[in-house]
């Protein structure tokens, strides 16, 4: 009846285990409690789970990731303290088939539930208001999309408490992940995680790309795009090149471990080199999704922050172009090891070293853009401007990985650990947290509390070099990652000056935490009621904070790049005598119903509850099937509505007759 | 606040250096071998040559922003200026010209240290053959007819030719101070082409995780002269263990944190056989092998 599933899959044994588990039930009681003892159910069934509104995606969007990133960020902090006491006759607190199951979960979490969920929330924030649209081209598929990550996100989380997570790392290379080595659920929870929310995140770059490409306001042609815009763009065509990838990949490992097939098993012509490069084909690509968008937020933030244009911007949008295309090309350089001859090597060796010019252009374009400016030091430029120091170390260190012979003694050594958390944190984490600050008054119509933002900067940024310089020197010295155990004296002190940097970075996490709260407490001192509170440049600026649901009363007109910039310069009135009924999209259920349903497939085909999955693929294809013969899907807001909310934001222009 | 930001980093900036100066016993910095000092001087001369343009741009951002700050207004303000021939052609090709340059180190070197390609000299190699197990590392000298667990034996200055495979998942080969590692895969063969230049005893790891025993699963690369490398072989080919079928099926069992063991007598062909896979878990030609290797 239940497949696999027994009362012992819950590891009342493991005290680590059950502590957090009891920790996130308490957590999601409290919070359940506390909206039934509010009355808020059907306030947020009706606002929020079923909102087809992007911005209100996009803050469940943000909210996923902010815990997540906290989950992620637990295992982090019990690896380096594994690290820091586990050396010599010390076996430390986490036995091997623990330690190895919070690597994967680290690594897998960071980057799919944590990086990934906050690049679309930004993009759902902010995209369709720079490009003067009222919502994006599929707002009920950017609802399923936001819940199939979320189911995903879930069910990683499930393996906590019920079963055990993957021990393979965050990719779960072949043969190690097949069943033969990993016969456990581990694996399958990874893989059904990955499958659901892949899925979602194929369909929002569908969605994006669309939006993008068929909404914008009049006259905002592809080179009057903010450089978000055109980032994302680019970021969404690799989502959709890359994605369908990683689900062949994963599909067919599935097929090796449900149907006893051997794709990549050792026997019977199974080839795990295919799954490395199959991996990785999406693998890479996957790493410039997370940059790219955030070197978008940076190319909005420097010039606001300097009070001048971007400089260059062609350059800006023809170096994200030559990114996103050159990184379909170097997947390789993740395993130059494998032995794959030197003509290969060299080839991807130098096509990894191309991409280090259109990012140097990119930095040097920012430079120039504060140079004769007048630069003003607000968090979302400090978190800027550690970004420039730090990603250009990480770059460098980066472009030191793709020669192959240095990769073959760096090769899997902390030092590649240091490089990609030198490029990941300094680069995607620093630009999140430059993004969250500056259009955090945009989102929630109040201002981050600046001087706590400015203590957490100051947490992370030194605590990024106290945890990863020792990692560096640790690569040097000879040694690899994910060891839960090691015997080499010399290794000792820089682990435990590694464990203190994640103690550093953790007081930046608890300071955003408590910036959270404060500003939320002083949201009324802080209260943005211009829209403008950063003198921007780009359409977002234009509009009232928080945004009406309807984005725009009126779509703009762009005449040039810097849209709302121009606007301002020529004094056009924001404000409106007459308005018109606006078509807007109809709240729906069917995007959390149909990932509902989608996780109890998921669950089931770990677990082997075969009719479940039956059922639950049943129900996933009926609640399609309803939506698509529901024709009651959009209304109109009339325009004395229209005329009311603009009034709250003073937007209203008394009419002089 | 900006002098605040600025003393700040300037308290920080020696952090890297320290990190590097630490790494006076780093493994790749002090190789043993003329593969690792190749490899080693690539990492720094790729490094010497990036750091001609990060220096310089880690501080022109700092420069940069600290006289544009919003407070100078002495400095030039041009709210307008977003555009320059000039500084576009040269932040263009600045970076063109140091990924060209490294670019050729990349092309040349790859060749000349690609893990398969002999080392010339005029000496003759010795041939080793590396088995990954789970989660141990079986070394089988194909001349001598011995074989050794989680210790190898080289003779300085003698170029080492090993064939390396896996009994199991993907595992790679690697002795840091002697230079390169290459994965070590089931039912393939790669080869990694070593020497040593100075006697001592090196750290050996597999370099890629390959399930709970991992982290034990170090191996001592002992390189020693002539002499002792010869008693060496002999002190292995007088165990009385010696390794057939079986005996190498009883080994592959998994195991962590192993011993070094010693075998003498080893079954001609024995490696070609784990590389065939014949001895391969779950393999349908796993029970006949066992059979013939009792035969034997």
């Amino acid at each position: 009846m239940f497949g696999k599933l027994t009362l012992s899959a819950i590891p009342f044994n493991v005290p680590i285990v059950m502590g957090a588990v009891a920790f996130m039930v308490l957590g999601a009681i409290a919070v359940l409690a506390l909206i039934t003892y509010l009355g808020k159910w059907k306030w947020l069934w009706t606002e929020w789970l079923t909102s087809v509104d992007h911005k209100k995606i996009g803050v469940m969007y943000l909210i996923l990731a902010t815990i997540m990133l906290l989950r992620g960020f637990a295992d982090a902090v019990m690896m380096r303290s594994q690290q820091a006491l586990a050396y010599g006759s010390n076996v430390g607190y986490l036995p091997p088939e623990h330690f190895d199951q919070v690597f994967s979960a680290h690594g897998t979490i960071m980057i799919f539930f944590m990086a990934m969920p906050f690049i679309i929330g930004l993009m759902n924030c902010i995209l369709p208001l720079q490009i003067g649209a009222r919502d994006v081209a599929f707002p009920m598929l950017n609802n399923l999309s936001f819940w199939l990550t979320a189911a995903g996100a879930v069910l990683v989380n499930v393996s906590l408490a019920i079963g055990n997570f993957s021990r393979t790392g965050w990719l779960a290379y072949p043969p190690l992940s097949e069943l033969h080595y990993s016969p456990g659920v581990g694996v399958d929870y990874y893989i059904w995680a990955l499958q659901i929310s892949g899925i979602g995140t194929t369909l929002s770059g569908v969605n994006f790309i669309t939006t993008i490409l068929k909404m914008r306001a009049p006259g905002m042609t592809l080179m009057r795009m903010p450089v978000f815009t055109w980032a994302s763009l680019c970021a969404n065509i690799l989502i959709v090149a890359a994605f369908p990838v990683l689900t062949v990949t994963l599909a067919l490992l599935t097929m090796d471990r449900y149907l006893g097939m051997h794709f990549f098993t050792n026997s019977l012509g199974g080839d795990p080199m295919m799954y490395l490069n199959l991996i990785w084909i999406w693998g890479h690509p996957e790493v410039y999704i997370l940059m790219l968008p955030l070197f978008g937020v940076y190319s909005e933030i420097v010039p606001t922050f300097s009070g001048k244009p971007l400089f260059g911007y062609a350059s800006m949008v023809y170096a994200t172009m030559a990114i996103a295309l050159l990184s379909m090309l170097v997947w390789l350089h993740h395993f130059f090891t494998m032995g794959s001859g030197a003509d290969v090597n060299a080839f991807f060796g130098i096509t990894t070293m191309i991409i280090a010019v259109p990012t140097g252009v990119k930095i040097f374009n920012w430079i120039f853009t504060m140079y004769r400016g007048r630069v003003r030091f607000e968090t979302p430029m400090l978190w800027t401007i550690g970004f420039l120091i730090t990603f250009t170390i990480g770059g460098m260190s980066g472009v030191l990985l793709a020669e192959p012979p240095a990769d073959f003694v760096l090769h899997n050594s902390l030092f590649l650990v240091a490089h990609f958390h030198n490029v990941i944190i300094g680069g995607v984490v620093f630009g999140v947290f430059a993004a969250l600050a500056y259009w955090f008054p945009k989102i929630f119509g109040f201002r981050l509390n600046e001087r706590i933002g400015r203590w957490a900067f100051w947490c992370w940024f030194i605590g990024f070099y106290v945890a990863f310089m020792p990692l560096y020197a640790l690569g040097l010295m000879g040694a690899t990652r994910r060891m839960d155990h090691y015997d080499v004296a010399a290794w000792h002190p820089l682990f435990i000056v590694a464990a203190i940097g994640s103690g550093i970075i953790f007081c930046g996490i608890i300071l955003q935490l408590v910036q959270l709260v404060v500003s939320i407490r002083d949201r009324e001192l802080t209260r943005d009621v211009t829209g403008d509170v950063w003198n921007g440049r780009t359409l977002e600026w234009s509009l009232p904070s928080p945004v009406p649901a309807y984005n725009f009363a009126r779509i703009p007109v762009v005449r040039s790049l810097d849209a709302f910039w121009d606007m301002k310069q020529r004094g056009v009135n924001l404000k409106s005598a007459t308005f018109v009924p606006i078509h807007m999209p109809r709240n729906s259920g069917t995007g959390i119903i149909m990932a509902g349903f989608a996780f109890l497939v998921a669950f089931a085909m770990v677990w082997h509850i075969w009719w479940l999955a039956v059922a639950g693929l049943a129900g996933v294809l009926v609640t399609l099937i309803r939506h698509a013969f529901n024709d009651d899907r959009d209304y109109h807001l009339g325009a004395d509505e229209v005329r009311r909310i603009e009034g709250l934001h003073g937007r209203v222009q008394a009419r002089s007759m | 606040m900006t002098r605040n930001l600025w003393s700040r980093f300037s308290r920080f900036l020696p952090l890297p250096a320290t990190v590097l100066l630490s790494g006076c016993h780093a493994a790749l910095l002090d190789p043993k071998g003329p593969i690792g000092a190749a490899e080693r001087s690539i990492i720094l001369t790729s490094t010497g040559l990036m750091l001609l343009i990060v220096i310089p741009v880690i501080v022109l951002v700092l420069v940069v922003a600290w006289r544009y700050r919003a407070s100078n207004t002495k400095a030039k303000y041009e709210p307008e200026w977003s555009h320059s021939n000039k500084i576009e052609a040269v932040m263009w090709s600045v970076p063109i010209i140091i990924v060209g340059i490294l670019g050729v180190i990349a092309w040349r070197t790859s060749h000349q240290l690609d893990p398969f390609r002999p080392i010339a000299s005029t000496v003759k190699p010795v041939h080793i053959d590396a088995v990954a197990l789970d989660w141990k590392w079986l070394f089988i000298y194909p001349d001598q007819h011995v074989a050794s667990v989680n210790e190898v034996a080289l003779p300085v200055g003698v170029p080492v030719v090993f064939h390396i495979t896996s009994a199991t998942v993907m595992n790679s080969f690697f002795i840091p101070r002697l230079g390169s590692q290459i994965y070590a895969m089931a039912n393939m063969q790669t080869a990694d082409n070593l020497v040593a230049s100075a006697p001592g005893t090196y750290r050996g790891i597999s370099a890629n995780f390959s399930g709970d025993g991992f982290s034990g699963m170090t191996f001592k690369a002992v390189a020693m002269s002539a002499a002792d490398y010869k008693q060496w072989l002999a002190k292995a080919a007088a165990s009385k263990q010696s390794l057939d079928g079986t005996a190498y099926l009883a080994l592959d069992k998994p195991s962590e944190n192993v011993p070094v063991a010693f075998y003498s007598h080893v079954t001609p062909g024995l490696f070609e056989q784990i590389v065939q896979g014949k001895f391969a878990p779950g393999s349908m030609q796993a029970d006949m092998a066992m059979n013939s290797a009792r035969r034997d």
